[in-house]
């Protein structure tokens, strides 16, 4: 039996007051309950938003696009295919060398360049450029594709991704680009 | 001594501790459980390694890309230990891996997952899944040239689900491109993330062993009734249980220090898994390859039709989550003898005969080129100039000999030509040369006229008339 000071000093409570009472301390039970579990959420919430935008920034954060230089015209050699690599835009600063990106440049005519990413486009693993076969091959589950990028073999859905390549005053620049996701 | 007593009774009487570890090692089992039922606690054992011998690696691991392949090479060969201590961490995760395995295979064969132990299999489902994920998180801390690729990989099967898959792809690499964010965030779930769950699980799953009693081993004829098992357990638990300590928990104890022991020989012996070269994206001569208990999934990716590949990548981890969860779920009474499951044998032999292909496969790799080839000495080749001599040449330039084996030298991709000469005429193998086949560029536009009627030469040489004719 609960003792409140109230029932005390009330010697014999009428029935209809009992019942309102019981009736506010259910009401009471379950405001509280509910203001509780408010509480938490809210209180979640305030933790948990800056938590998940901090986590799914990257995927926002849009690096700018750049034109790389990677090497002048005359360093590539006319018909052949050649690595190159370039800085990433916005890379951070304990990147180290990940901040870099290879890629496969062709000189197709005396001002033409192809570059491909050196990424298989089955499941990226990277691709090597096998000079006297004249084929890229992969190295995980044989892909294998021509000179021109095409699909020659295995298991690739589609051909080498290729980046915007341009001739500058007399220098090749690539245009960075995000890695290519089949 | 007196003082000594008093203190404990002192602590007993504050904390309880007495009552819990009566309560808990204290807790009645069945009488006859056996060596089968050690595993569970041997993977907690390999748990436990996991995490003494992770914490000391952090305190010298750095998680940055530019930095953590420097740290690795100092904790491998300069740092108290470290060799040790690296290769005990990589033996831990493969006794886990390993370790797990029997213990679900086990608790499926005897169907400890019937009532009232669902949650029991469905938390130790969450734990498989999660010790699988610690595998792949830990092999790409490995900063090294594997890991580096392993994670455009991990990310180009992220990007195959559909509609949000090139976020998801974007989320693992923490950005466009491998770069500054990517080890760090694996770093984080390698280490606070997963093993925050792993531990809730356990504690999960360790509650419902003394909630629900260990499972009594299966007897034929004596199947699951949820309306009367838990009266006929309690009874049978008076009638013949013991208690956990010691009377069964003496072979966990003896399990798992043999587990200890043997991971640390093995880090003693074979030390740490070998660093391959360093995470340089400018280095495309790079070989990724999973740690051995991915290697099947590696094999399945290879062997799979490129058509169906993409279902497979999304539909295959579907399905085994889904396995995972059922049992319970459509099983939970009736016989639990593997004896009287005879779907359940099968099932079992399947799966590790699968996997167990699948993994030998992947050793082998046969779909690889074998970049390693070397050309063909002369007393394969019987000539040392003329057609048949530069055919062979061409055989190794050309990469022909990266995918086909001539007398045990080359890869395995495409069919073995020791004596190809048997099979195909001269034009048949002109025209497959030329066009191309199935997993094989068409090497028309690469060969000259001369150079294809060399390579044809050698081949035309590739025949077992020929060996007997160069024996005799």
């Amino acid at each position: 039996m609960n003792m409140s000071p109230d029932s005390m000093r009330a010697k014999k409570p009428q029935e209809p007051v009992r019942q309102e009472r019981a009736r506010d301390k259910e009401w009471d039970r379950r405001f509280f309950n509910k203001l509780s579990l408010a509480l938490v959420g809210f209180a979640s919430v305030l933790v948990g938003v800056p938590v998940i935008g901090f986590l799914v920034d990257p995927l926002f954060r849009a690096s700018p696009r750049l034109w790389r230089q990677v090497g002048a015209v005359d360093d590539f050699k006319l018909g052949d295919i050649a690595e190159v690599s370039f800085d990433d835009t916005s890379a951070l600063p304990w990147a180290g060398l990940t901040s870099k990106t290879a890629a496969w440049l062709y000189r197709r005519g005396e001002q033409e360049f192809v570059a491909y990413s050196a990424n298989c486009s089955h499941l990226g693993c990277p691709v090597r450029w096998e000079a006297d076969a004249q084929l890229f091959m992969c190295p995980c589950h044989g892909g294998v594709y021509y000179k021109n990028g095409n699909v020659a073999a295995g298991p690739p859905p589609r051909g080498l991704t290729k980046y915007p390549v341009r001739v500058q005053n007399g220098q090749v620049e690539i245009l960075t680009s995000p890695a290519p996701i089949t | 001594m007196r003082i000594l007593l008093q203190l404990w009774s002192w602590f007993d009487d504050r904390t309880g501790a007495s009552a819990v570890w009566k309560a808990t090692a204290g807790h009645l089992v069945p009488r006859n459980t056996g060596w089968w039922y050690v595993f569970g606690s041997a993977t907690l054992v390999a748990f436990i390694v996991q995490v003494a011998t992770g914490i000391a690696l952090a305190t010298i691991y750095v998680p940055s890309t530019a930095n953590a392949y420097s740290t690795l090479q100092f904790i491998s060969t300069q740092a108290k230990w470290g060799h040790l201590l690296r290769g005990l961490h990589y033996f831990g995760a493969s006794a886990m891996i390993l370790l797990v395995g029997i213990h679900v295979t086990r608790t499926y064969l005897m169907a400890a997952y019937k009532y009232p132990r669902e949650m029991s299999w469905l938390s130790g489902s969450a734990l498989l899944l999660l010790i699988v994920g610690m595998g792949f998180t830990g092999q790409l801390l490995r900063w090294d040239q594997v890991a580096f690729w392993s994670v455009y990989i991990a990310a180009e099967q992220a990007g195959r689900v559909p509609f949000i898959g090139k976020t998801l792809a974007h989320f693992i690499l923490a950005g466009n491109t491998v770069g500054g964010a990517t080890l760090s965030r694996f770093f984080a779930f390698h280490v606070f993330f997963i093993p925050m769950l792993i531990f809730g699980f356990i504690g999960i799953h360790l509650y419902l062993v003394l909630r629900n009693g260990i499972s009594e081993p299966p007897k034929k004829g004596r199947p699951v009734d949820p309306r009367t098992y838990r009266a006929w357990y309690e009874d049978m638990l008076k009638r013949e249980g013991h208690s956990f300590w010691p009377n069964a928990a003496w072979r966990d104890v003896v399990f798992g220090v043999a587990v200890i022991v043997v991971l640390v020989a093995l880090a003693w012996v074979v030390g740490a898994p070998h660093l391959s070269k360093p995470p340089d994206p400018t280095i495309l001569q790079a070989e990724p390859r999973p740690d051995w208990y991915l290697l099947w999934y590696f094999a399945l990716l290879a062997l799979t039709p490129p058509k169906l590949e993409s279902y497979v990548m999304i539909l295959a981890p579907l399905f085994f989550v889904l396995f995972l969860i059922l049992p319970p779920l459509v099983a939970n009474k009736g016989e639990r003898s593997a004896w009287r499951r005879p779907w359940a044998i099968g099932l079992v032999v399947t799966c590790w005969m699968m996997i167990g292909t699948l993994w030998i496969e992947g050793k082998r790799a046969p779909w690889s080129p074998d970049f390693s080839a070397v050309s063909l000495p002369a007393e394969i080749v019987h000539a040392s100039s003329g057609p048949i001599y530069e055919g062979a040449q061409l055989f190794h330039a050309k990469g022909c000999e990266y995918c086909h084996t001539v007398s045990g030298f080359g890869g395995h991709r495409g069919p073995d030509l020791t004596y190809v000469r048997d099979r195909l005429s001269s034009d048949q193998m002109t025209i497959l040369i030329v066009n191309g086949g199935v997993n094989m560029p068409a090497f028309g536009g690469l060969l000259k006229s001369e150079e294809l009627a060399n390579l044809i030469a050698f081949l035309d040489s590739r025949s077992r008339t020929e060996a007997k004719n160069e024996q005799h």
